[in-house]
């Protein structure tokens, strides 16, 4: 998989309160949550961002409650990838589960600046960022996830089975 | 190489013969949970993968309780659809009305969740039920969807953390607080991944409404799981309401930990974890000048009859301070009649609050004590995210009912001593 977007930078402890609050959890429609994605990080993110971009984040993103409409709102809004230096462990399987790529990154939050343009390519395992001589590596996918992002998702992994 | 009780009853639900830290795994689900919000995700994944019977209706507890009393039409409709559900599928534990009752309150009271059981709910804080000395921890909702197809799930096996809690707490030192200060000490990804499991002679003689709180935080550690060793405590509180069997489990001797940390009990005060994450944890007397718009007593961390007992005794004959909303929220059906029983109800309408229905709705910011731009509130809940309780601008503060109570009484941030 190769993704290609300009990125948009948030800190450590990202909670799914910020991602997707829960005053919008009375629908599970992925266009509505959309609507309302990150709001409560940065209350302007859906009007800036444009779909292809990528979510750059710090320690333990997506920490805090279970809820499946926080990966769905991210992915519904057209965010293509989700790179961050860890990811709290309800996200991480949520977000392989439902088929939003994510990739751990140690070292590119805090070596780019938000709005650069970078290419990731998940087979290379590498980000390139655009006019950077810089390499950052990510996290090899472990071998079950791979097949479930291959089997396109959880349920689709069971039905195969 | 010895297991710990959560690599035990791990590899229990499996048929494996040996197990260890990292490995993934296929395992067998005892109970399998999902409420207002998580369960139409999933049963929309069910039936989109053809789905036609769960796995056993019997393991299925479907609860309504966060944005219940139904709070507007969408999340009427979301109920309505669980509750078809709930009816096509013959649900043996299916929960609304007059019946329903915070999730994690709940499902132990009913005897629903045992020791020795795998417990996934789409609900983070499923974690709770570890007080038993039962594996449990929150998944999503495709996660639900597959349990309730198949009766199984992938699980990572985590590595364990022991804490060892010794020294006899001090008047007011709560479960609640323990796990604050834990938070506070090790950050909300201190065990990221891990297993947390909870030793020591403090935690011996802890009373499992104690142990539930710690347990039911043990996410906001970024944990996979907290884990009880099950005792005579665990014994007297199951034997009444289990209608099945169920299995003690506890650690070898030679069990092997990524960390074991100590923490000494008797040196603690009252904790409260300041704005917006649950680690930012302070001693009560450092708290400072915090004048609150409101306290909320109640959520599936503190509101048991043992917390509304504290909440009680501390507001009996004094009155909410002007202007401070006082929400009291017993967590199930059952808690509410005690409490009217015990006459606790009386003290807090004496003390001016106003008494909610069992709801998860003011904890996250759905309905029944949303916060304005700029409030304050005191809770005795497990999160303090921003926007957590209502406005992205307005503040909470998480405490055990001790605290939430006198500070009640006084307006602002407080400990009982003050009073």
């Amino acid at each position: 998989m190769i993704l290609k977007g300009k990125i948009w930078k948030f800190g450590d402890n990202i909670d799914t309160d910020a991602i997707i609050p829960a005053r919008y959890l009375n629908t599970s429609d992925p266009a509505e949550l959309a609507r309302h994605c990150m709001e409560d990080a940065d209350p302007a993110f859906m009007t800036r961002m444009t779909p292809g971009d990528i979510i750059v984040g710090g320690e333990n993103f997506g920490c805090g409650s279970s809820r499946e409409h926080a990966p769905i709102a991210i992915k519904a809004a057209g965010i293509s990838c989700v790179v961050a230096k860890s990811f709290a462990r309800i996200f991480y399987r949520n977000a392989f589960n439902m088929g939003l790529p994510i990739f751990e990154s140690r070292d590119l939050a805090d070596a780019i600046a938000e709005g650069a343009k970078i290419t990731l390519d998940s087979a290379q395992g590498s980000i390139t960022v655009e006019g950077q001589n810089q390499t950052f590596s990510i996290s090899p996918i472990p071998p079950f996830m791979e097949q479930l992002i291959a089997d396109g998702g959880l349920m689709k992994h069971i039905a195969g089975k | 190489m010895g297991y710990t009780i959560t690599e035990k009853i791990l590899m229990a639900h499996t048929d494996l013969k040996e197990i260890a830290p990292g490995r993934l795994i296929n395992a067998r689900v005892d109970i399998a949970l999902g409420n207002d919000i998580t369960a139409p995700i999933a049963i929309r994944e069910f039936r989109a993968a053809g789905g036609k019977k769960v796995f056993d209706r019997d393991r299925v507890a479907l609860v309504l309780d966060h944005f219940t009393p139904n709070k507007d039409i969408n999340s009427a409709q979301q109920c309505k659809t669980v509750r078809e559900f709930a009816v096509e599928h013959g649900i043996t534990h299916f929960y609304e009305g007059g019946q329903v009752g915070v999730e994690h309150a709940l499902l132990p009271e009913k005897g629903i969740v045992l020791p020795g059981d795998l417990v996934i709910g789409a609900d983070s804080h499923t974690c709770t039920y570890g007080a038993l000395g039962a594996f449990a921890t929150g998944v999503g909702s495709t996660d639900l969807a597959a349990v309730l197809l198949t009766g199984e799930l992938w699980f990572k096996v985590p590595e364990s953390i022991k804490f060892v809690v010794y020294g006899k707490p001090q008047k007011w030192v709560s479960g609640k607080d323990l796990i604050l200060h834990i938070i506070g000490r090790i950050g909300v990804d201190g065990a990221l991944y891990s297993a947390m499991e909870f030793t020591g002679e403090t935690i011996r003689a802890l009373p499992m409404a104690d142990r539930l709180s710690m347990a039911n935080m043990a996410i906001e550690a970024g944990a996979k799981n907290g884990i009880f060793p099950p005792d005579e405590i665990t014994r007297e509180y199951v034997k009444p309401r289990a209608k099945r069997p169920y299995a003690f489990y506890t650690s070898d001797p030679d069990a092997v930990y990524a960390q074991t940390i100590e923490i000494d009990a008797s040196r603690l005060e009252p904790q409260v974890a300041f704005p917006h994450l649950p680690s930012n944890v302070r001693a009560i007397s450092q708290a400072g000048e915090v004048k609150i718009d409101q306290s909320l007593i109640g959520s599936c961390t503190n509101g048991r009859i043992e917390d509304l007992r504290v909440a009680a005794g501390i507001l009996k004959g004094r009155k909410a301070a002007p202007h401070v909303r006082l929400i009291v929220v017993p967590a199930t059906p059952f808690i509410y009649r005690q409490a009217l029983q015990e006459g606790l109800l009386e003290i807090f309408m004496d003390a001016g609050a106003v008494i909610s229905p069992p709801s998860c709705g003011a904890c996250l910011g759905g309905h029944l004590g949303i916060l304005a731009e700029g409030e304050k509130s005191v809770a005795t809940t497990n999160r303090n995210f921003v926007g957590r309780m209502g406005h992205p601008r307005s503040e909470v503060y998480l405490a055990g009912p001790a605290v939430a109570a006198a500070s009640a009484v006084l307006g602002r941030i407080a400990s009982p001593e003050e009073l």
